[in-house]
């Protein structure tokens, strides 16, 4: 297996756009810090950038790497190697490398102006982002066959994560307004990654008094130890999930 | 060595295979003939495991291929299209695969084809400035780099000019001597009649008729496979 993702490292960091992701998540974050003269508000400003882009270039680059090493794939499937072991190294590889990106972008500039538990937090969510992102696009390009069709599922679901569902929560605040949902809401956020991540750092910055009673209802379930265990365990459930269905999905693969 | 039992693939609402059963034994060389699109290249990609079959089995050496891989460190396989990564070179693409299968090779390894088809000149060169003659050498210089005791070969002469294809036959030749079981496919018969012993002669997914040589110019009353096929699809 180490062979493996030994090529697919090797492979992906001579890519240039994963270069270009690094040092555009330098430049942003170190601009935004330095805009700022309140290190925690330029932490705001960064979280909602990054909640966006990191899901966005995780997502789609996985996808279309996965479909350009077709033949990658096609020749490591007639050698002496397991599927399985092929596509976990195809996913070790990628989310190590969108980690290290991550890290060296954004990860540096935050430990350098906010190295107290909030930047940890943020740069934990944005790895654990990273890897999830990676495992849904995996699945996205495991069940389609054409590459046109599984990068517009790619865009589609980051859509979803990062836009729709938002629409959807707000609606159903709407509808149900007179209703007592908060405690529902907690359930409902817990299906969307990007969502979870979010309100995690909001709760570590203490600026939830500004989301009112839900804020409190969160606060009250997020700010706990258990709590907190049990988002980070649903974020794990949002890698391993996928992961494992397209493991099942490629042993069955015809190619 | 290798059977297959009853195998049948659908693609779609395409029978690619329809319930094929073939046995092929150590040292024979077996000819795989049939039209376009009557499954030749399914057939070689499922004993490969590179295509799951939808019903039956195929064993190799005794052992089911279903779930199973290390099976294929005794095959050397070369594919019709040979894809490889494009930014590699070809001295990458033989040095991954040798840390890939090193563990359960015979050394040393067989670089009789890289020399003879002077492909230690090229080992530079990236794979997608590549010419398709020059890839079928790199696909058959890795066939047989491991010492394989199967080599599946689909079409393998096509895209190689004259004196590249005549290096490859004589390669054929020599692992045949070896007693290897070598499966080839192809559509230049012509070529075919001093490598193989045996025909398997498919159709829409079917096993027609598997026969030896002998067997197969007695029934046709031809000498040449090629006329002997032609009379054989004529009927």
């Amino acid at each position: 297996m180490k062979k493996v993702i030994k090529y697919v490292i090797i492979d992906i960091l001579r890519n240039k756009i994963m270069l270009g992701y690094t040092l555009f998540l330098f430049i942003l974050s170190m601009s935004i810090f330095s805009l700022e003269d309140n290190a925690a508000k330029g932490l705001l400003g960064l979280l909602n950038i990054i909640l966006i882009i990191v899901p966005l270039v995780s997502l789609i680059f996985s996808t279309i790497y996965v479909y350009n090493s077709a033949e990658f794939i096609e020749l490591l499937v007639s050698q002496p190697l397991q599927r399985k072991t092929i596509w976990m190294s195809l996913f070790t590889g990628l989310a190590s490398s969108m980690m290290l990106a991550f890290l060296a972008g954004a990860g540096i500039p935050v430990l350098i102006y906010q190295p107290d538990a909030t930047g940890f937090m943020m740069i934990l969510i944005g790895e654990l982002l990273s890897v999830i992102f990676v495992a849904i696009a995996l699945l996205a390009a495991v069940k389609t066959r054409d590459k046109a069709k599984g990068i517009g599922a790619a865009i589609l679901l980051w859509l979803y994560f990062s836009l729709l569902f938002d629409g959807f929560i707000l609606f159903l605040l709407f509808q149900f307004s007179d209703y007592p949902i908060e405690k529902i809401m907690v359930g409902v956020s817990m299906l969307n990654p990007i969502d979870l991540g979010r309100i995690l750092i909001l709760l570590k910055m203490d600026i939830s008094a500004m989301m009112g009673y839900t804020g409190a209802i969160f606060k009250d379930f997020f700010g706990t130890g258990t709590g907190m265990s049990l988002s980070f365990l649903v974020l794990i459930v949002w890698i391993v999930l996928p992961l494992a269905l397209s493991v099942r999905n490629f042993k069955r693969k015809d190619l | 060595m290798i059977i297959a039992t009853n195998v049948s693939k659908k693609f779609g609402s395409l029978q690619a295979l329809n319930n094929l059963s073939v046995t092929c034994n150590k040292g024979e060389c077996i000819a795989l003939i049939g039209p376009n699109g009557s499954g030749k290249t399914t057939f070689i990609k499922t004993i490969l495991g590179m295509v799951v079959c939808d019903s039956g089995f195929i064993t190799f050496n005794g052992t089911n291929i279903n779930n199973n891989w290390q099976y294929r460190s005794g095959i050397g396989y070369m594919p019709q299209i040979g894809r490889y990564p494009e930014n590699m070179t070809i001295g990458q693409v033989f040095d991954m695969m040798k840390d890939i299968r090193k563990a359960s090779v015979v050394l040393p390894y067989d670089e009789d084809l890289i020399r003879n088809f002077n492909l230690n000149n090229l080992l530079n060169k990236r794979m997608r400035t590549l010419s398709g003659g020059t890839k079928q050498k790199v696909s058959a210089a890795l066939a047989f780099m491991f010492n394989p005791d199967v080599l599946i070969l689909d079409e393998p002469t096509a895209g190689l000019d004259p004196v590249s294809s005549e290096i490859l036959k004589e390669k054929i030749l020599l692992e045949k001597s070896k007693g290897k079981l070598i499966l080839i496919s192809s559509h230049i018969l012509s070529e075919l009649d001093d490598l193989v012993t045996q025909v398997i002669y498919m159709q829409d997914g079917a096993l027609c008729f598997h026969k030896t040589i002998e067997q197969l110019q007695a029934d046709t009353g031809e000498n040449k496979l090629a006329k002997a096929i032609a009379q054989v699809m004529q009927q």
